[in-house]
């Protein structure tokens, strides 16, 4: 029974930098750059790359905009990228309550 | 936006709160649910308003109203005659003593305002200290875009009862002052609630009945804004304390 709920996984969030910045986004309208970097402690290089598996899963979309004219990039979560963590944690409640019942 | 921040991490926190607790094992989903639910916390609410504030605003707020009455208490009991409605009563009145009035007047809003600006001034540095305090022990910055987004919510409202409570000083209708800045405190609480601890929102409920029955009990006004601004800042700063900060309780702060 475990077996099944975890082939319903979704694989991009098996790494724990998205799952943080999906949550991060689901409570923020928009969150920048710098600032998931200083919430989720990691590198400019890891964050950026997990950030465009994202953006291709089109989970997440990026907004560039300039701020007292320098170059200012954000984040907000796309309306899939809501479904898509929300299926996930529905998964996770129901594996979690599944074992909870043994 | 605000719906996001209300609906969604309610599945974070049941799981974490709910079917967590007995679990056993899954060693790694429960990290990862600790660290999703402490993420959406971090960033989007401000977490480190300390409860020692609330007890030290609550402290200076009575120590504010006992100079008030000392001090001014016999023209709050005279309210919510204004002065000019003394000397523009029935009577003819000689135009020295409607310079009397104004002095008198004058000097009472320069009186109140000197004590209302010392009280605000300590309370916020207290609350201040104490915050920061607090923000140290979390490991968090305490000036971010929580705190920012926060202050601002807690402003709107604020500033304009501010001005308000201002404009009835100056038409001399003091008696509703204490009521007016109870109503838009309250107001102010309960909008700033959406982006800090949610408890501050029944502190800004119980100010707002508080308001209403200081306008109209208006002669205990005075009373009234001492149980609002005083005692129930402590004691709401006494539970937030017990409840998040006492024990090390901080890493279990929920929203």
């Amino acid at each position: 029974m475990g077996q099944d709920y975890f082939s319903k996984f979704n694989k991009v969030f098996e790494n724990r930098i998205r799952l943080g910045v999906m949550s991060i986004l689901m409570v923020n309208e928009n969150v920048e750059f710098t600032r998931l970097k200083e919430l989720l402690d990691v590198t400019d290089g890891n964050l950026a790359s997990h950030l465009s598996a994202l953006e291709k899963e089109g989970y997440v979309a990026v907004i560039k905009q300039f701020v007292n004219k320098k170059p200012n990039t954000s984040y907000a979560v796309t309306s899939s990228g809501k479904k898509a963590f929300n299926e996930h944690l529905n998964v996770l409640e129901n594996l979690l309550k599944g074992r909870l019942k043994k | 936006m605000p719906k996001s921040l209300d609906s969604y991490p309610k599945i974070i926190f049941t799981l974490w709160y709910k079917v967590v607790p007995d679990m056993t094992e899954q060693e790694d989903q429960l990290k990862a649910l600790t660290e999703m639910r402490d993420l959406m916390n971090k960033s989007s609410r401000f977490i480190s308003m300390s409860g020692l504030s609330g007890v030290a605003a609550g402290v200076v707020g009575l120590v504010g109203v006992v100079i008030t009455y000392l001090f001014l208490g016999e023209f709050f009991f005279r309210l919510p005659f204004s002065f000019e409605a003394i000397v523009y009563g029935d009577t003819i009145i000689s135009v020295t003593r409607l310079d009397e009035a104004f002095m008198m007047k004058f000097s009472f809003i320069r009186d109140l305002l000197v004590i209302a600006t010392g009280t605000l001034g300590l309370a916020l540095i207290s609350a201040w200290y104490f915050t920061r305090r607090k923000s140290k022990k979390l490991g968090l910055p305490m000036w971010d875009a929580t705190a920012k987004r926060m202050i601002i919510n807690l402003m709107i409202p604020l500033v304009t009862g501010g001005g308000f409570a201002l404009v009835l000083l100056a038409h001399g209708i003091i008696g509703l002052v204490p009521a007016i800045t109870l109503a838009f405190y309250g107001t102010a609480l309960i909008n700033a609630s959406k982006y800090t601890l949610n408890d501050i929102r029944y502190l800004g409920v119980i100010q707002i009945i508080l308001s209403f029955i200081a306008a109209i009990f208006y002669e205990y006004s005075l009373v009234i804004w001492s149980i609002g601004f005083g005692v129930m800042h402590i004691v709401y700063g006494i539970v937030l304390y017990v409840k998040y900060e006492k024990n090390g309780n901080d890493e279990k702060q929920k929203v």
